[in-house]
């Protein structure tokens, strides 16, 4: 299957070459329909470490929710006024934000964020490696998929001499296992420095795959050469996000600024993916406030780095869908260490310009303890492929699902306007 | 020295041409599968012999070892790499691993030695014993002091809400003078300096330093020296960073290099991921005690040391599995978990393919019930636990295991498994993947697997069968497979000669790969196949690694003329091939 890729394109972009062509060149070729420019782009962002959902959505309006959290819970809105900041930000009446998401409240004013309450994998795992390894297979309970959703979830490109080098993107060193599988996917650690370093052993390089007699090595090389010269035209202009995004400084802010320097650039970008890490907070979750501490510190970077390539998006919105996801939540209650343990189900994030934003969505189960999930996690109400689902179908129009995720049919939740 | 580096600019010319130039390929999806069993069919001229046989059985040939092995005779050289303990090791790689302690340490002492946070808490709290070596008590002494302040920290930030202290800078620990010296002096005045303060100073220093002043003082430093340095950071690291080490220097400098392949394929075929969780501790004593020493054994050895080893059984969590009738099952309210009993017949045994159910899956599983770790987090030995246990009977593959058996169930599943048609195919298949091509022809395996069956699992007569059969000399496996990102790595570090110091440069570089060591998570292990490796962001890798060593620009490596030229070479699609 991998094989076949590699021979699936005749490459428009060969004319291109080795990067000398001028920039507007290469977007004229993609612009002619050579790659059906302004695609719709689907990114996903993992939260590494099982995020404590309940803390960043908070159902503030549940008594049992306070009294399981009696030091780590975020107070109600209705003291916001006695304490300043120091609140959820009120969503419906019943949900409210963690207050270093504050920057992402206009994004939900303006109805397109939409949150999902209760979702998650149903797999019981409490292993963030066996339960992020399920996530990114799409395939809850099944170890042996090879592949990850995102790949199959490409839409099957016609013609097939048209695909863009950089159809899938993925932010770091290696692919995510979300990513893997037989369609092309690039990992991009930094689009800076994504070429041969040396230029003069480039082009040398280039030249000896080219004329390769092993046609993999000769595919594989034309391939990364053209991703290569593709990233490159980018990289000669300086990039400027469009005024008033300011990203955070960090890792997370600077995968988020790229992705959406690669959109905003029209190369065919249908793809991305980044991840944040530092969400396992058995200890001192929370500080003296609920606004400081170490889940607050993740959250301001997490809220300001979506809210920041919001603005950026521009124009770019509507082809746009962000949606955020973590392996499993945390446990309802509060732990001795004033943090929480593994739980089960979490919150997703759903942001874009086609996404019925305003609303949470799924059932809330509720924080009784009979309505716990073994009797100490929320228990999860939306299949996490039930959300990816939609946006598969939906917004990417890829509507074969059941090759998506095998064994499974998701259900649509009206996320999107579209569906 | 001209003469040393004219003649590897020779050799790199000639391996060019020796074993490139003739690549005669087949496609194998087009339909040609006719043409590629013609290729396996025809034999490679006799002169390519030597070349090919360095390129499977070891980690790359090095300038001389064409010759070495022409003079010694192919045929005696392959029996010596199937007889490792016959060939004497390198006394250079000895000295290398020498100060790599934690790889002779069992778990009970490395828990001790290179102690986690949490078990610094403890031994402080007194439910661990301190160490009894002074100087990794007083190691674990500076650890508690540390986490302690940590803590004071924590607690006035939540308090007070006051910023927490930072570090004291270089500057406040240090007269502007030694400053000066440590940031711009020769790296032995740096050395000097860094010696004559106390502990408790070269401690605030190295916490200190940035990371790149803290790689110049590592690279001067002597060995002890190092691993003080190493542990700023956490002296739970150094268990995998010990293993990575010795990974890498094995495989440049064994002089038993099958061996060293083998323990590759072997460890990756019953892959452990090294971060999850309590696996960094235990991954030490699986490598060295369940997988090297069987690696030219005997199957079902191979299997029962890796069934019973903690490493695995918490990697796939069969350390909880819990009947549900068993005692613990009833008064726990826990159960069955399937994991390694569904890996076991799929990747380690049966194959996917294998002919087998779930209805097999769960009662492997249950066979499995009660083969757990005695004290996880601190000795870590397998047990068996009755309690834990179910004792029903099971059905596997059709053959009855009645009620009682205790752990016997699962030895009965495990010789089972070792003995099964399926596994003779499957574990041939993978070898002849390995070692021959991506897609072995049938009548190899079919005869792999036939010796596999006769001989009882022995896995160094089923390697003989492949090693003596026309299909492994043949056009069809010769320059047929890409390299992995460590037999990329390994090979340039060979053919360069390159002297390899330190290797946490290489790691970095591995990591860029897409193969960090001792870190896929998933069980599959890392591919066997070429394709996988060939992804955009791994071949820019190659390119800029193969240039970065041929210039001397990968810490703790060094090749004696640097020029740019080899790293081509070593870039080249031509040496991404084996």
């Amino acid at each position: 299957m991998i094989t076949r890729r590699f021979f699936l394109r005749n490459s428009a972009l060969a004319m291109v070459g080795a990067g000398a062509a001028p920039l507007w060149l290469e977007r004229a070729l993609y612009a002619a329909g050579a790659l059906s420019p302004r695609k719709k782009v689907l990114v996903a962002i993992f939260q590494r470490g099982a995020a404590d959902g309940l803390n960043i959505i908070v159902p503030h309006a549940e008594k049992r929710y306070y009294e399981m959290r009696p030091t780590i819970a975020v107070p109600r809105p209705s003291q916001a006024a006695a304490r300043g900041e120091d609140a959820a930000i009120d969503l419906d009446g019943f949900f409210g934000l963690h207050p270093a998401l504050a920057p992402l409240k206009p994004v939900w004013d303006d109805e397109h964020l939409a949150i999902v309450h209760a979702a998650g994998s149903p797999d019981p795992t409490r292993s963030h490696f066996d339960a992020q390894d399920f996530m990114e297979a799409g395939t809850p309970g099944l170890k042996a998929t090879a592949d990850g959703w995102m790949n199959r979830a490409l839409p099957h490109a016609e013609p097939a001499a048209r695909i863009s080098p950089v159809r899938a993107v993925a932010m770091g060193a290696v692919l995510p296992r979300a990513m893997r599988g037989a369609n092309p996917a690039v990992a991009v650690q930094n689009l800076s420095d994504f070429q041969v370093r040396n230029a003069e052993a480039s082009g040398a390089f280039q030249a000896l795959y080219a004329d390769s007699q092993d046609p993999l090595l000769r595919a594989a090389g034309r391939e990364t050469f053209e991703a290569v010269s593709l990233v490159q035209s980018i990289r000669k202009q300086h990039y400027e996000p469009a005024a008033g995004a300011n990203y955070p400084k960090g890792r997370f802010g600077d995968c988020l600024r790229q992705i959406a320097q690669l959109i905003k650039a029209d190369v065919g970008v249908e793809m991305a993916f980044a991840d944040v890490g530092g969400w396992d907070h058995h200890v001192n979750e929370v500080g003296a406030r609920a606004s400081e501490g170490q889940l607050a510190a993740r959250l301001a970077d997490f809220g300001q780095a979506l809210a920041a390539f919001w603005l950026d998006l521009g124009d770019r919105r509507q082809d746009a869908a962000v949606v955020t996801m973590s392996e499993f939540g945390r446990t309802a209650r509060e732990n001795g260490d004033r943090g929480t343990d593994h739980g089960h189900a979490n919150c997703m994030f759903v942001m874009g310009g086609s996404v019925h934003g305003g609303k949470v969505y799924g059932k809330w189960p509720g924080l009784e303890p009979e309505q716990l999930y073994e009797s100490r996690d929320l228990a999860l109400t939306t299949d996490f492929r039930d959300v990816l689902g939609e946006l598969v179908g939906a917004h990417l129009g890829n509507r074969n699902l059941s090759q998506v995720f095998p064994n499974y049919t998701p259900k649509p939740r009206g996320i999107l306007r579209v569906s | 020295m001209p003469s040393n580096r004219s003649f590897r600019a020779a050799f790199i010319a000639l391996s060019i041409c020796l074993l490139t130039g003739i690549s005669v390929y087949a496609r194998k999806s087009t339909g040609a599968s006719a043409q590629a069993a013609a290729l396996f069919r025809q034999r490679i001229a006799n002169d390519q012999k030597a070349g090919h046989a360095l390129n499977r059985l070891t980690f790359g040939p090095r300038p001389a070892d064409v010759q070495h092995v022409q003079a010694l005779g192919l045929k005696k050289w392959i029996d010596l790499q199937l007889h490792p303990e016959r060939i004497p090791e390198n006394p250079v790689l000895e000295t290398k691993l020498r100060p790599l302690d934690t790889l002779g340490m069992s778990t009970a002492q490395m828990l001790q030695s290179y102690s986690s946070p949490a078990q610094v808490k403890a031994m402080v709290a007194g439910k661990l014993p301190f160490p009894e070596d002074p100087d990794k008590r007083m190691m674990v002494d500076r650890l508690a002091a540390r986490i302690q302040a940590k803590a004071a920290r924590l607690q006035s930030k939540t308090d007070q809400d006051s910023s927490p202290a930072p570090a004291p800078g270089l500057a406040a620990l240090l007269p502007p003078e030694q400053l000066r010296v440590l940031r711009a002096g020769a790296p032995q005045q740096k050395l000097d300096l860094f010696s004559s303060l106390s502990p408790d100073r070269q401690d605030q220093v190295l916490e200190s330093m940035g990371q790149g002043m803290r790689m110049q003082l590592f690279a001067a430093a002597p060995p002890s020296l190092r691993r003080r340095i190493q542990s700023t950071n956490g002296p739970q690291a150094m268990v995998a960073q010990d293993l990575m080490e010795a990974k890498l220097l094995r495989a440049v400098y064994s002089n038993r290099q099958l061996q060293e392949v083998l323990a590759d394929f072997w460890y990756n075929h019953f892959n452990v991921f090294i971060d999850k969780g309590d696996d960094r501790y235990l991954v030490t004593a699986y490598e060295r005690d369940a997988i090297h020493p069987h690696v030219l054994g005997k199957f079902e050895d191979l299997l029962r040391a890796t069934a019973q080893s903690p490493a695995m059984l918490f990697y796939l969590d069969n350390w909880e599995s819990v009947g549900a009738q068993s005692p613990a099952g009833i008064r726990r309210q826990r159960g069955l978990n399937e994991n390694y009993g569904r890996e076991l017949l799929e990747l380690h045994t049966l194959g996917v393919d294998g002919g087998y159910t779930q209805k097999d899956v769960t009662e492997v599983a249950r066979c499995f019930t009660g083969w757990t770790i005695r004290q996880p987090q601190r000795a870590a030995e397998f047990e068996f636990n009755p309690r834990m246990h179910d004792d029903g009977e099971k059905t596997v593959l059709g053959v009855r295991i009645p009620a009682g058996g205790g752990i016997d169930d699962g030895f009965q599943v495990l010789h089972l498994l070792a003995h099964h048609p399926s596994t003779a195919r499957f574990i041939s298949r993978k070898l002849a993947m390995r070692f021959v091509a991506d897609d072995p022809p049938a009548t190899l395996v079919n005869r792999m697997a036939a010796t596999f069956l006769k001989k009882d699992g022995d896995l160094r007569a089923v390697l003989k069968t492949m090693f003596d059969s026309p299909e492994f000399w043949s056009r069809g496996a010769y320059r047929s497979k890409i390299k992995s990102p460590l037999e990329m790595v390994a090979s340039s570090l060979r053919a360069l000669n390159a002297q390899v110091d330190f290797t946490s440069g290489l790691n970095n570089q591995l990591n860029q790969l897409g193969e960090p060591l001792y870190r896929k998570a998933e069980p599959t292990g890392y591919s066997n196949s070429s394709q996988e490796w060939l992804n955009s962001a791994g071949l820019l890798a190659r390119m800029n690694f193969s240039v970065a060593l041929a210039n001397n620009k990968v810490p703790g490596v060094k090749v004696d003329s640097a020029q740019s030229s080899q790293g081509v070479t070593l870039g080249s699609p031509d040496f991404q091939k084996k």
